[in-house]
C-alpha cells in the first residue's frame, strides 16, 4: 500500500491546520483549523493501522472523533459567551492574561 | 484454604508479604466503606435539592451506615488478628518476619525482648483485595484494598468524626445558600480520605490524595464570596501543590526502585512490595532517601508541618465542622498516615533504628514547638485550635521520625476525638456570639453555655494531657518512644532522641498553658460581646458529648505494659491490634515505660497550667475588678515593659514572617525588607523568660529562643529579590496574553525538538 501518499496527506493537513490556528484571527475559524490537525492525525493512525493490520489505531481515531467532538462544543460554547461579552470574536482581542 | 501472597513475578526469594487474599467477607469487601459517601456525594449532587432536609439526611444516613461497617470491620479484624484460620500461613510469615527482623534490625539486639508483645508465629495478616485497572509493559496497574490494623483503625475514627460532623453541620450550616453543596462536598471528603485509607498501592494513594486535597479547597472556600475565604482556599490548594510535587516524585522513584529488585517486572506500585522489598535491604539505600525526603515534602504540606504549615490556620476561613473535619480526620492526618503505611520506606530511608536525629523527627519536633509558641499569640479561637493542631502533628511526626510508630498512630486516635472535641465546641460558642474573637466578643460564656463549656474543657485537658484523659496516655507514649531518657532510666526505643523529648517536654508545658488561656479568654471573665448568647441547641451538644466522652475514655485503648492493678489482657490493645508484625512492615523496637518520665511530664503540664492560670485567674481578673471591666490581659504586661519581648510578640503575631517570605519574596519578588525571618537563639531571651515566667506566663512564651535578625537576611533577601524581578520582568515580554502567540511558541518548540530528535537519531 502506498503510505506515503496518506502521510503526505495528512502532513499537507496538519501544516493547513497550524497555519489557521496562527493566523487566523476568528475564533470559529481557529476551532476548525484545531479539528483539521486533529484529521490529520486520525489520518495518520488508520493509515498505519492499515499497513500493519491491526485496528488500535483505528480505535484511537474512533476516540480521538469522540474527544473531538467535545472539544468543539466547550470551543463553540466558549465562543459564543465570548460573543456575548465582548461582541466580538477576536483571538487578537483577548489578552487579558498579558503579563 | 487460603492463598499465601509472595512478591510478583519470578522473584527470586519468594518472601511473604504477610498479606492474605482470605479473611472474612467484610474484610475483603473494606472498598464498600468510602464507597457509600462516594454514593452519598453522587446521591445529593443529583437529587439533594429536591429532598425536603436538602440532602442532608442522605450525607447522613449514608456515613451513618459507612460507620456501621466500619465498627463492623473493626470487629472482624479484631477476630482475624487473633484468630485467623490459616496456619501454614501464619508460620510461612512468622519464618519471614522473624528473617527479615534480622537482616535489617542491626543494633537491635534486644529485638526479642522488646517485641515480645507480638508473639513469633502470630503475625497480623493484612487482608488484601485488588482487582487490575490496566495492564502496560506486562505491569498490572491495580486497586484494591489492603486491611489491615492502621487501615482499620482509620476507618473508624474517619467514619465516626465524619458521621457526628455531618449531624452537627445539619445545625450550624442551616439556612445556607449553598447548604445541599456543603453536604455533598462534606461526603466526597470523607469518602476520599476513607479511599486513602484503604489504598493498596501509592498510585491509589496519590489519587486518593489529590481529591482530599480538592475537596478541602471547596470546603475551605465554601463561603468565596468573601476576598480572604477564597484567598484562605487558594493558599491551602497552592501550598498542597507544592508537597504534592514530592509526592509524585516519591511515589515514581520508589515505582522504579521496586522494579529494578523484582526480576522481570518494570515497576510496582504496591505498597506491601515496596515495604517488604525496602525492610529486606534490596532495594538502594539513596533511591530510599531521596524517595522519603520527597515523600517528606509531600507530609509537610498536607500535615502542615514546618515551613509548609502557613495554609492551616487560614484554613479556619471555611465553616467550623469542615475544620473540625479537617483537623480531626481527614486532611492534615493524611500525611501522618502515608509515613505510618510507608513506615518501611521511611524506616530504612531516614536509618530510625539506632539514630539519634534524623530529618523527619526534626522537623516534627521543630513542628511541634512553633506550633505551640504561635498558639500563644491568637485573638481567633479557632486559630489557637489550629496551631494546637499543627503542634500535635508535629508529635505524630516526631514519634514516628523516633520509631514510636504506635505511639504515632495512638496520638492520631486520641487527637482526632479530643481535636474535633475542641472545634466543634469553639464552634458552638461561635454560633452564639456571631464571632471567633476571644479577646473582644467572647468571655463568660461558662454561665450561659455549660454544655459547651464542660466539653471544651474536658477536650481542653485531654489536649493538656493531664491524667487520666486520652492525651496522657498517648503523649506519654511518644515521650517512651524517644528512647532519649538517659535522665530517666528505662530502655529501649529504637534510638536515643533525647533532643526530641526535651521538644517534647517543652511543647507539653506550652500546650497547657494556653489551652488555660484560651479556656480563661472564652469561659472566664465576664462576655465582652453584643446580643445575649445561649447554648446550642442538641444536634450541636450532643456530637460534643460523644466525643468529650471519648477524650475520656479513649486512652484506655492503649494502658502501657506492666500497669499495675490492671489485667495483662488490657494492656496495649491498640497496639496488639494496629501495629503490623508482618514483613511488609519494618522491625522496630518498643520502649519500656517509665514512671519517672509520666510523672515528670504530668509535673511540667501541671506547672504550665499554673503559670497561665495564675496570671488569668489571679493577675487579670484582679485587674479586671480594678478597673471596672472584663480585661484580656494585664495593661502592663510584659510586652509594654521591655523592648525585646515585644519584638518576640511581634514576631509571633507575625508568625515568625514566613507568609512574608512566601508571598513577598518567593513569590512577589519585589518587597524585600521586612520579609524573611531567621532564627537566632538568644541569652538574653531565654534570661528575659526566666524573669519573665513569673509576671507573665503568655508573654512568656512569646520570645522563647528565638529573634528576627534583619541585618544579616536583608542582604539576601533583597538580591534575591532583585534577581528574580529582573528575571521576572524579561519573561513577561512573552507573556502577551494572546493565545496565538502561545501556539507559536508551542508549535515552534515542537519543531525545534523534533529537528533535535532528527538530528540525533
Amino acid at each position: 500500500m502506498l503510505l506515503n501518499q496518506f502521510l503526505l496527506l495528512a502532513a499537507a493537513l496538519f501544516a493547513i491546520g497550524v497555519y489557521g490556528v496562527l493566523a487566523r484571527r476568528n475564533g470559529v475559524l481557529v476551532l476548525m483549523s484545531i479539528e483539521l490537525i486533529l484529521n490529520a492525525v486520525n489520518i495518520n493512525l488508520v493509515a498505519f493501522s492499515a499497513v500493519r493490520e491491526t485496528v488500535d489505531g483505528e480505535i484511537f481515531a474512533l476516540f480521538i472523533i469522540a474527544v473531538a467532538a467535545a472539544e468543539v462544543g466547550v470551543g463553540l460554547a466558549m465562543v459564543l459567551l465570548l460573543y456575548r461579552n465582548r461582541r466580538s470574536i477576536d483571538l487578537t482581542e483577548i489578552d487579558l492574561l498579558r503579563g | 484454604m487460603t492463598e499465601l501472597l509472595t512478591l510478583a513475578a519470578s522473584t527470586a526469594t519468594g518472601l511473604p508479604l504477610g498479606i492474605t487474599e482470605g479473611g472474612s467477607w467484610l474484610l475483603r469487601n473494606a472498598w464498600l466503606i468510602p464507597f457509600l459517601p462516594g454514593l452519598s456525594f453522587v446521591g445529593i449532587l443529583f437529587f439533594g435539592k429536591r429532598m425536603p432536609r436538602g440532602g442532608s439526611e442522605l450525607g447522613v444516613a449514608f456515613v451513618g451506615l459507612a460507620f456501621v461497617l466500619s465498627l463492623l470491620t473493626a470487629a472482624a479484624w479484631i477476630d482475624h488478628r487473633d484468630n485467623f484460620e490459616g496456619e501454614e500461613v501464619h508460620r510461612a510469615v512468622a519464618v519471614a518476619v522473624a528473617e527479615h527482623g534480622g537482616e535489617s534490625a542491626e543494633g537491635h539486639a534486644d529485638e526479642g525482648e522488646s517485641a515480645e508483645g507480638h508473639v513469633p508465629g502470630h503475625p497480623s495478616l493484612g487482608v488484601h483485595n485488588t482487582v487490575t485497572w490496566f495492564e502496560m509493559n506486562d505491569v498490572a496497574f491495580t486497586v484494591g484494598t489492603l486491611v489491615d490494623g492502621p487501615a482499620v483503625m482509620m476507618l473508624v475514627v474517619v467514619t465516626l468524626v465524619s458521621l457526628l460532623v455531618h449531624v452537627y453541620s445539619t445545625e450550624y450550616v442551616a439556612g445556607d445558600r449553598r447548604y445541599t453543596h456543603f453536604f455533598a462536598f462534606l461526603s466526597l471528603f470523607s469518602a476520599s480520605m476513607l479511599l486513602l485509607v484503604v489504598s493498596e498501592n501509592t498510585l491509589q494513594l496519590l489519587v486518593s490524595w489529590e481529591l482530599v486535597g480538592v475537596c478541602s479547597f471547596v470546603l475551605i472556600g465554601h463561603w468565596w464570596e468573601e476576598k480572604p475565604n477564597s484567598d484562605a482556599a487558594l493558599k491551602a490548594f497552592l501550598t498542597n501543590r507544592v508537597g504534592d510535587i514530592g509526592l509524585i516524585i516519591g511515589v515514581a522513584i520508589l515505582f522504579f526502585t521496586v522494579g529494578s529488585a523484582l526480576p522481570g517486572q518494570f515497576g510496582s506500585f504496591s505498597i506491601a512490595e515496596t515495604n517488604a522489598l525496602a525492610g529486606t535491604g534490596q532495594l538502594s539505600h539513596t533511591a530510599l532517601v531521596v524517595a522519603s525526603c520527597c515523600l517528606m515534602a509531600a507530609v509537610m504540606s498536607k500535615s502542615g508541618q514546618f515551613l509548609l504549615h502557613t495554609w492551616l490556620p487560614d484554613a479556619m476561613a471555611g465553616p467550623t465542622p469542615v475544620s473540625a473535619l479537617i483537623h480531626a480526620a481527614t486532611m492534615v492526618v493524611a500525611g501522618v498516615f502515608m509515613i505510618a503505611r510507608m513506615y518501611g520506606v521511611f524506616f530504612e530511608g531516614f536509618s530510625i533504628g539506632g539514630s539519634s536525629i534524623n530529618l523527619m523527627a526534626l522537623i516534627g519536633g521543630i513542628t511541634t514547638l512553633i506550633g505551640a509558641c504561635l498558639a500563644f499569640v491568637q485573638r481567633d479561637i479557632k486559630k489557637v485550635l489550629a496551631y494546637s493542631t499543627i503542634s500535635q502533628l508535629g508529635y505524630m511526626v516526631m514519634a514516628l521520625g523516633v520509631g514510636a510508630w504506635t505511639a504515632a498512630l495512638f496520638h492520631l486516635f486520641t487527637h482526632a476525638f479530643f481535636k474535633a472535641c475542641l472545634f466543634l465546641g469553639a464552634g458552638s460558642a461561635a454560633h452564639a456570639v456571631h464571632s471567633f474573637d476571644m479577646k473582644s466578643d467572647m468571655g463568660g460564656l461558662r454561665k450561659v453555655m455549660p454544655h459547651t463549656y464542660r466539653t471544651f474543657v474536658i477536650g481542653s485537658i485531654a489536649l493538656a494531657g493531664l491524667p487520666p484523659l486520652a492525651g496522657f496516655w498517648s503523649k506519654d507514649e511518644i515521650f517512651v518512644g524517644t528512647g532519649g531518657w538517659g535522665l530517666f532510666g528505662g530502655t529501649g526505643g529504637n534510638g536515643a532522641y533525647t533532643f526530641m523529648l526535651v521538644m517534647g517536654v517543652t511543647t507539653a508545658a506550652l500546650t497547657a498553658a494556653y489551652m488555660t488561656r484560651c479556656v480563661y479568654l472564652t469561659f472566664f471573665g465576664e462576655f465582652r460581646g453584643h446580643g445575649t448568647p445561649h447554648e446550642s441547641g442538641p444536634r450541636i451538644v450532643v456530637p460534643l458529648w460523644i466525643l468529650a466522652g471519648l477524650a475520656i475514655v479513649a486512652g484506655f485503648g492503649n494502658l502501657p505494659k506492666g500497669l499495675p492493678l490492671v489485667p495483662e489482657s488490657l494492656q496495649e490493645r491498640f497496639g496488639h491490634f494496629v501495629e503490623p508484625v508482618a514483613s511488609y512492615f519494618p522491625g522496630i523496637s518498643h520502649g519500656t515505660p517509665s514512671w519517672s518520665l509520666a510523672t515528670a511530664s504530668t509535673l511540667v503540664v501541671l506547672s504550665g497550667i499554673a503559670v497561665a492560670g495564675w496570671y488569668y485567674f489571679v493577675k487579670v481578673e484582679a485587674a479586671s475588678k480594678a478597673a471596672g471591666e472584663s480585661l484580656t490581659e494585664l495593661p502592663d504586661g510584659l510586652t509594654t515593659k521591655y523592648p525585646l519581648a515585644r519584638m518576640g510578640h511581634t514576631f509571633l503575631v507575625q508568625k515568625y514572617y514566613l507568609d512574608h517570605l512566601y508571598t513577598d519574596v518567593i513569590a512577589g519578588g519585589t518587597k524585600g525588607p521586612v520579609a524573611a525571618a531567621a532564627y537566632k537563639i538568644d541569652q538574653d531571651v531565654i534570661d528575659g523568660v526566666v524573669n519573665a515566667a513569673g509576671e507573665n506566663a503568655v508573654k512568656a512564651g512569646n520570645l522563647v529562643y528565638h529573634r528576627f535578625d534583619q541585618l544579616v537576611v536583608d542582604g539576601i533577601v533583597n538580591n534575591s529579590g532583585r534577581a528574580s524581578s529582573g528575571a521576572g520582568g524579561e519573561l513577561r515580554k512573552i507573556q502577551t496574553g494572546k493565545v496565538q502567540d502561545y501556539a507559536a511558541i508551542l508549535f515552534a518548540s515542537a519543531m525545534v525538538l523534533a529537528g533535535v530528535l532528527i538530528v540525533i537519531v
